[in-house]
């Protein structure tokens, strides 16, 4: 009886595991291959609408080679959705939706393909976006991903709230760290607002992309948060920036807790750290915009940020990859880039922005400061552990500048430390 | 001279042999347990396997090297702090979460099986949490405990500083005060299934005898819902240790600094988002050995000799 339970088990037991393994396979495809093709873009509704109809030009123009477009499918994250896709073997060809940030892991999983290794994909990176290009190089000084559009991040102040508390809402006087917390002090006290400036300050690892980062890339002239495999904040820049923020916190100028709208657009805070898309998105607000602020205030022009990029991943699951880098080329032409600055706002990571679309920004002055950003800009670290090294830097930044629960210095040297390890690791 | 001849005995076939003399039986069951491999089974075993190798997720026909690295994993995951801190925040949640979900499921039950009135709306009123998405009800609970949230309104001098949620003290009890209220009405209609089989019989002897109400429940109903109890105490610990969606959402990823992370949470965190599926899976392992461990403790202690 055990034996004949045993067989049976058995049975079932290779039936269940032949069925789990009928995934369908991977790669396959080789650059010389042309046909029809799927591309995944963000859901957001300026980028459908560009999506749309940059498949909609191109589908007329090759009606052998047709591309169906479709918006990424939910889930948590974009990111979690691709490394699924990936492991799944069914990634389509383009997605117009890659975080720098996931690059490394999915190339380490052989999702993407390496531009570089076609006769003209790093040449074409490179005379596209100029030298913004090289920070998107992996460790080996190949592309893994095409750089394609950013989202420089400035502060965006109210100025109703600017005036009511009596400071001159033109010229506001945010540009030194001593300057911008008078300032926030003021519109606290006297502005009616709840904090002066309430960036999201939740654990997540991306989340320092949006306080720490911007100010510290303004700090160094664009300096990256790791160099060379060596975390680079733990000095007197990073410090500077970490204590301007702890000031913030524990004087009551920034919110220690998340809020569950938009603390900007509700008015419940004076100040924003944000990028272009905010324009169209804060239409009822009477705003100003400013650099990031640094220890002793220096020209806009001179002013690095974060720049929040969105990157094409080329998927190594893809059949045709002749068409696919065709319409990667098509997609980020002059005349599709105008159309993403258009339709969403958000700048083609091109090198002379200002000067290549020159109508655009006359037409929409608004932009004219982003556009100009834009060209100088850091992004997050290449390789692998790129999250996990931003998790190590987040951990140690909630625990001491926003819950001053450690040192400053201290938890920016651990923090620095781990990031250290961690970049050691394969 | 007679001859007995006896009959030979019958042949059995092969195919017998392997099916048992009812085939039909294992047919039906079989989908179960097709879903019972594939679903827990083997996934479960594949991350075991994960656990003790050096693993990523790849690409199909991605030639990746995936060698055997014992204990590294493991070590790696228990070295960190926010692991360790974890199982600490998770062991909170389950020692406040467990004994309040059995003993309010109860006590509500036995009210709701006894009123008359409005009994339909209330067993439905506790129910609605239930069946309500998380991420909703989550926005409701952000309203009511944030900073200037009614609670803290309500309280007024007496409200926790800093408040609820990103209070390293307050945060983690919060978050189970949330999900035994969220899960509660699934535990109260198992206890009212329960209820329904105790004989009406012994709550008039219990009556004759002189017991009052708050006897009659202690000597009568309590141990007349003993395996509703274990079931209870089983499911509420099970679902307890996998808690993720409270503090991904309500405490915003585990905070404040880690204080509301759980297992599952930096599991997530590893696995998913970091690249480290194998030290991901390591924790998940401990996890399960350690639920295990308490379920057994539970049924040991709670069970009796059922």
């Amino acid at each position: 009886m055990k034996k004949r339970r045993a067989v049976a088990a058995a049975a079932l037991i290779v039936g269940a595991l032949a069925l789990t393994a009928c995934s369908r396979g991977g790669s396959g495809g080789s650059p010389d291959d042309h046909g029809p093709i799927t591309i995944w873009y963000s859901n957001n509704e300026q980028e459908v609408a560009w999506g749309k109809q940059m498949v909609e030009a191109w589908n007329a123009e090759h009606p052998d080679e047709k591309v169906t477009g479709q918006e990424i499918p939910a889930g948590r994250s974009s990111e979690e959705v691709i490394g699924a896709a990936i492991t799944a073997g069914n990634a389509p060809c383009l997605i117009y939706n890659t975080a720098p940030s996931a690059v490394g892991q999915f190339e380490k999983a052989g999702g993407l393909v390496d531009i570089s290794s076609l006769p003209d994909g790093a040449e074409y990176i490179e005379d596209r976006s100029g030298e913004l290009s090289t920070q998107y190089q992996n460790a080996d000084g190949d592309y893994f991903q095409i750089p394609w559009k950013s989202n420089p991040v400035v502060i965006f102040y109210n100025k109703d709230i600017f005036e009511k508390a009596g400071l001159d809402p033109d010229d506001p006087q945010l540009s030194t760290y001593a300057d911008f917390l008078a300032a926030s002090k003021t519109v606290v006290e006297k502005g009616g607002a709840d904090y002066a400036i309430w960036p999201a300050p939740t654990s997540e690892f991306f989340q320092m992309q949006f306080d720490f980062y911007p100010l510290y890339a303004a700090q160094t002239g664009g300096k990256l948060v790791v160099e060379d495999g060596k975390a680079t904040f733990d000095d007197s820049a990073g410090d500077g920036v970490g204590e301007f923020w702890s000031t913030l916190y524990a004087d009551g100028l920034a919110g220690q807790e998340k809020y569950t709208g938009d603390a900007f657009g509700d008015g419940k805070a004076a100040m924003a750290i944000v990028g272009p898309w905010a324009v169209s998105v804060y239409d009822g607000v009477n705003w100003g915009s400013v650099p990031v602020p640094t220890h002793d205030g220096i020209p806009a022009d001179e002013t690095y940020t974060f720049s929040d990029a969105k990157n094409i991943g080329f998927y190594t699951a893809c059949v045709n990859q002749g068409t696919a880098w065709d319409v990667a080329k098509f997609s980020t032409s002059l005349e599709q880039d105008e159309k993403l600055l258009e339709t969403t706002g958000q700048m083609p990571l091109r090198a002379d922005l200002l000067d290549t679309f020159p109508d655009y920004f006359a037409a929409n002055p608004a932009y004219a400061e982003f556009g100009d950003q834009a060209a100088r800009t850091v992004d997050v670290p290449a390789g692998p552990n790129t999250v996990q090294m931003l998790q190590a830097f987040r951990d140690e930044w909630s625990q001491s500048v926003i819950f001053g629960g450690k040192d400053v210095t201290q938890a920016l040297a651990d923090a620095a430390a781990k990031i250290d390890d961690i970049a050691k690791q394969p | 001279m007679t001859t007995l001849i006896e009959n030979p005995p019958r042949p059995v076939g092969r195919a017998r042999r392997i099916l048992g003399r009812n085939p039909l039986g294992l047919l039906f069951s079989a989908p179960y347990l097709i879903f019972v491999i594939a679903v827990f089974a083997y996934p479960l075993i594949y991350s075991i396997w994960i656990s003790f190798h050096d693993f990523f997720f790849t690409a199909p026909g991605f030639e990746a090297d995936r060698p055997f690295v014992g204990l590294t994993n493991y070590l790696t995951a228990f070295q960190d702090p926010a692991v360790i801190r974890s199982f600490g925040n998770v062991g909170i949640f389950l020692l406040i979460n467990v004994p309040l979900t059995v003993v309010l499921s109860l006590l509500l039950a036995s009210g709701l099986n006894r009123i008359v009135h409005f009994r339909t709306f209330l067993r439905v009123a506790y129910y609605v949490p239930y069946v309500t998405a998380s991420v909703a009800v989550v926005a409701i609970w952000l309203f009511l405990f944030n900073g200037d949230g009614l609670v803290n309104t309500v309280l007024g001098p007496l409200a926790p500083d800093p408040s609820w949620l990103i209070n390293s003290t307050w945060a983690m009890p919060t978050i189970a005060f949330f999900v035994t209220w969220k899960q509660l009405g699934f535990y109260i209609l198992l206890y009212l299934a329960a209820l329904q089989g105790i004989p009406k019989e012994l709550y008039e002897s219990a009556s004759t005898d002189g017991a009052g109400p708050i006897r009659s429940f202690f000597s009568v109903t309590v141990p007349g819902v003993r395996p509703a109890t274990v079931l209870v105490l089983l499911v509420s610990t099970v679902t307890g240790a996998n808690l993720f969606t409270e503090p991904y959402l309500l405490t915003g990823g585990g905070g404040p600094d880690g204080a509301s992370a759980s297992p599952v949470l930096i599991m997530y965190q590893k696995g998913l988002q970091q690249g480290q599926p194998d030290v991901a899976a390591a924790i998940g392992v401990v996890l399960v050995v350690l639920v295990l461990v308490v379920a057994l403790l539970q049924n040991r202690f709670a069970g009796g000799r059922d």
